[in-house]
């Protein structure tokens, strides 16, 4: 048993490794960082988990969908509806609202077979642009343009005890919970996504993405896949919408803008397409790049003032467009991508590229 | 074991770095954050960017007011105000997050001028737990007046929007009694809360309204043309808009190229000359109109030697990004006047606690240059609305023209 494990430990790829370290990383981080710094990581964690969904949809199915602010939405407004009205356990939500938000998907995902990429593009916009006028409709229900506030979790005793006995500091905050609720939460299903994606639901998309009618001759159930990775990318959305409402502590229907699901999507982009670590960088990248953007530029004194407040004005939106386009030049596969085609040429170089080099597979295409 | 031994080992290393690096996050307790022996550092979020874009000039005008005390005053009693805007966008998350920046992470002593209902209500509650003075919101919502028993370290600023729709309630019974009143409005807090006003001011004469129409802010400007010609269809001669300026000069434009000739009230916050002369510049027949006021017009001639208006046009110089015609611009200064006034008052007693005492129940501000003259800015201990009062204005000859006196709303909403 013990050999075996042993075995198993120095068969292991290094990349095994790099995720053990990065998860330790992120598990030991709050105890390093102030509570409001844990509070920034908590959104780039929940980023990081939409991001996920939707990079199940559009890197591997192939499909796009810029409605995932909405699906944010709907997931935020069933956890603080749940909460606020009916007195739920917050925890209890979170798990609904990825459910209800799946399914809702899921439903979607039926007139999105009909749909090809353009048409399906401008079908989930619609979504996007309607959602937050319908969300004021039942007042009554959302709180109408007043929005709901849910008040912060706050984390229980043992956790508080732990945090105060590790960092020899105050007990943890209810921002650190969030974090760790988030970080939960991430770890859960990028794992869920990462098995997904290398048994035969992840092989059946990316042969649908690839060649619809090659994958039908084969006989896969394309319409069932397509709708299904629908289905999968609202829940996301759903729990990662649920722990958003949660970390900021208000929902309204401005917190779910048109540009949010921009953002989510040229995130995942940015991060690399068809990636399991793509999410995590386009997490950091889609909540890093609009605060930098306009704090750092502002903060910069030998930028005239001219300049600095037309570039803030228009900020977060120039550098979002600008980057992307950087990235689709210098990186098509995002900066996830960009990393592993460096690390196999290191290593081709480290092993000696003549004997070695030459005799490796091409890397999968990563086209949408 | 050879290979995962060094492996382990940084895995060790680097825990052992982690642990030691675990201090304590330092939460400083004193009750004067953010004030040293010579700076105040004050805070606001505000939207920069995105679609409310065009309200961003305020705190920029509120930070070229305080620069002017630092430098003829040498800051309030020897402290410089030290100002930190950050650009929420107008959504409530960045709100929320850049405010826990703001007063976690800069250690602000308050929070002033933050605008956008969404956004300030979001963070309401937090700053109340946090004991941090959330002071002259700028939003007339009057949740942030009226509800200060839950949120008593809340305070708003600009008349209540309800207040203002009494004050035209007023107007149209003392003169236009027969008027068949047509509503439009933005279906959300800031135009429910018009709508609320101008019905309670009617009281048993609301049935003057004959209907009333909504539209989205994420509607398309145009399609305000659907509301418009219905409400003409109903026999309207008595038009409210109720809207953001966007919308206003759109409504306007429509409104004449419809051929319909209502009379028309706009509400305050879209009467700035700037949007009004855009809408002239789209087609619209403007004479006529009416609304009301409470700060001084920069583009009124009538202020050309006032002594506020020029206080206001040597401030707006220290603003190089400010356009002194923007009636936004001399709002911030305005406010920044109040808030200059409120730290004065705190003398050497710089406490949150003191400072937001003197804001919510102490204010007595009757010289604010910058307002109309008899504007008092006003609050007591169980009175929590800084401003009431408003003057009517008619547009006509490219200007607003004051008409009558001040109507004052103090005591009516509640």
């Amino acid at each position: 048993m013990y050999r075996q494990v042993q075995q198993r430990l120095r068969s292991a790829p290094p990349r095994y490794w790099l995720v053990l370290v990065l998860v330790l990383f992120f598990i030991g981080l709050p105890t390093v960082i102030t509570s409001f710094q844990a509070s920034e990581w908590t959104l780039v964690l929940i980023f990081a988990i939409v991001i996920m969904g939707l990079n199940i949809l559009v890197g591997y199915s192939g499909q796009i969908s810029l409605g995932h602010g909405a699906l944010m939405a709907l997931g935020a407004y069933t956890s603080a509806i749940l909460i606020h009205r009916y007195q739920v356990d917050y925890l209890v939500t979170i798990p609904i609202a990825g459910l209800v938000t799946g399914l809702i998907g899921f439903l979607l995902g039926i007139p999105a077979l009909r749909l090809s990429a353009l048409y399906l593009a401008l079908a989930t916009f619609a979504l996007a642009v309607v959602t937050p006028s319908l969300i004021k409709r039942p007042a009554g229900l959302t709180g109408g343009v007043q929005g709901i506030l849910i008040s912060s979790p706050d984390p229980p005793q043992f956790a508080k005890d732990a945090f105060a006995s590790v960092t020899s500091g105050p007990p943890m905050s209810s921002d650190q919970w969030m974090y760790y609720l988030s970080l939960i939460s991430a770890l859960v299903l990028f794992w869920l996504a990462w098995n997904l994606i290398r048994r035969r639901p992840g092989r059946a998309l990316r042969a649908i993405r690839d060649r619809e009618v090659a994958a039908a001759s084969y006989g896969i159930n394309i319409a069932g896949y397509k709708t299904m990775a629908f289905g999968i990318s609202a829940f996301y959305a759903g729990i990662g919408g649920s722990l958003y409402g949660l970390a900021i502590g208000f929902v309204s229907p401005d917190t779910f803008p048109l540009a949010l699901s921009f953002q989510l999507l040229v995130g995942t982009v940015v991060g690399g397409l068809a990636s399991i670590a793509g999410p995590l960088i386009g997490g950091v990248f889609t909540f890093w790049l609009p605060i930098v953007s306009s704090q750092f530029v502002g903060s910069q004194s030998w930028i005239p003032a001219q300049i600095a407040s037309v570039f803030q004005k228009a900020g977060p939106a120039v550098t979002y467009g600008a980057l992307l386009i950087v990235v689709m030049i210098f990186a098509p596969n995002g900066v996830a991508g960009l990393i592993r085609t460096g690390y196999m040429r290191l290593q081709a170089r480290l092993r000696g590229a003549g004997d070695r080099g030459t005799g490796q597979m091409p890397p999968d295409p990563q086209t949408v | 074991m050879a290979k995962t031994g060094p492996r382990l080992g940084v895995l060790a290393a680097f825990l052992v770095t982690l642990a030691a690096c675990g201090g304590s996050p330092g939460t400083t307790t004193a009750t004067d954050v953010g004030v040293t022996s010579n700076s105040i550092l004050l805070g606001n979020t505000i939207a920069q960017s995105g679609p409310a874009a065009a309200y961003g000039t305020i705190a920029n005008a509120e930070n070229a007011y305080f620069t002017y005390i630092n430098n003829t005053k040498g800051g309030v009693n020897g402290r410089k105000i030290n100002f930190k805007i950050l650009d929420d966008a107008y959504t409530p998350a960045n709100a929320v997050l850049l405010t826990k920046q703001l007063v976690e992470q800069d250690q602000v002593f308050a929070m002033f001028s933050g605008l956008g209902t969404q956004t300030q209500t979001s963070v309401r509650d937090y700053l109340n737990t946090k004991k941090v003075p959330q002071l002259f919101v700028a939003t007339g919502a009057t949740t942030f007046m009226a509800d200060y028993s839950q949120h008593n370290w809340t305070i708003g600023w600009q008349p209540p929007y309800q207040g203002e729709g009494r004050i035209y309630a007023k107007d149209v019974l003392a003169n236009h009694k027969a008027a068949k009143i047509g509503v439009l409005y933005q279906n959300d807090d800031y135009g429910q809360d018009y709508l609320k006003g101008l019905k309670d001011g009617l009281g048993s004469n609301s049935s003057m309204i004959v209907d009333a129409e909504s539209y989205d802010v994420t509607a398309a400007v145009p399609t305000l043309a659907a509301q418009l010609s219905k409400l003409k269809g109903k026999g309207v001669d008595t038009l409210f808009i109720f809207a953001t300026p966007a919308f206003t000069i759109g409504a306007l434009a429509i409104r004449t190229a419809l051929s319909w000739t209502p009379l028309t009230y706009l509400n305050s916050v879209s009467n700035p000359a700037v949007y009004m002369k855009i809408a002239a510049s789209k087609g619209a027949k403007l004479d006529g109109v009416i609304s009301v006021a409470y700060i001084k017009d920069p583009t009124d001639p009538q202020w050309a030697n006032d002594d506020g208006m020029k206080l206001y046009k040597t401030v707006i110089a220290n603003c190089s990004t400010c356009k002194v015609d923007d009636g936004f611009n001399i709002y911030g200064v305005a406010v920044a006047y109040t808030m200059v006034d409120v730290l004065t008052k705190a003398g050497s007693n710089m406490t949150r606690e003191n400072v937001r005492n003197i804001a919510v129940s102490q204010l007595d501000e009757t010289n604010n240059p910058f307002l109309l003259p008899g504007v008092v800015v006003k609050t007591t201990s169980n009175d929590h609305f800084p401003i009431t009062q408003e003057q009517v204005i008619t547009w006509s000859a490219n200007g607003w023209h004051l008409q009558g006196s001040l109507t004052d709303e103090r005591g009516t909403i509640s």
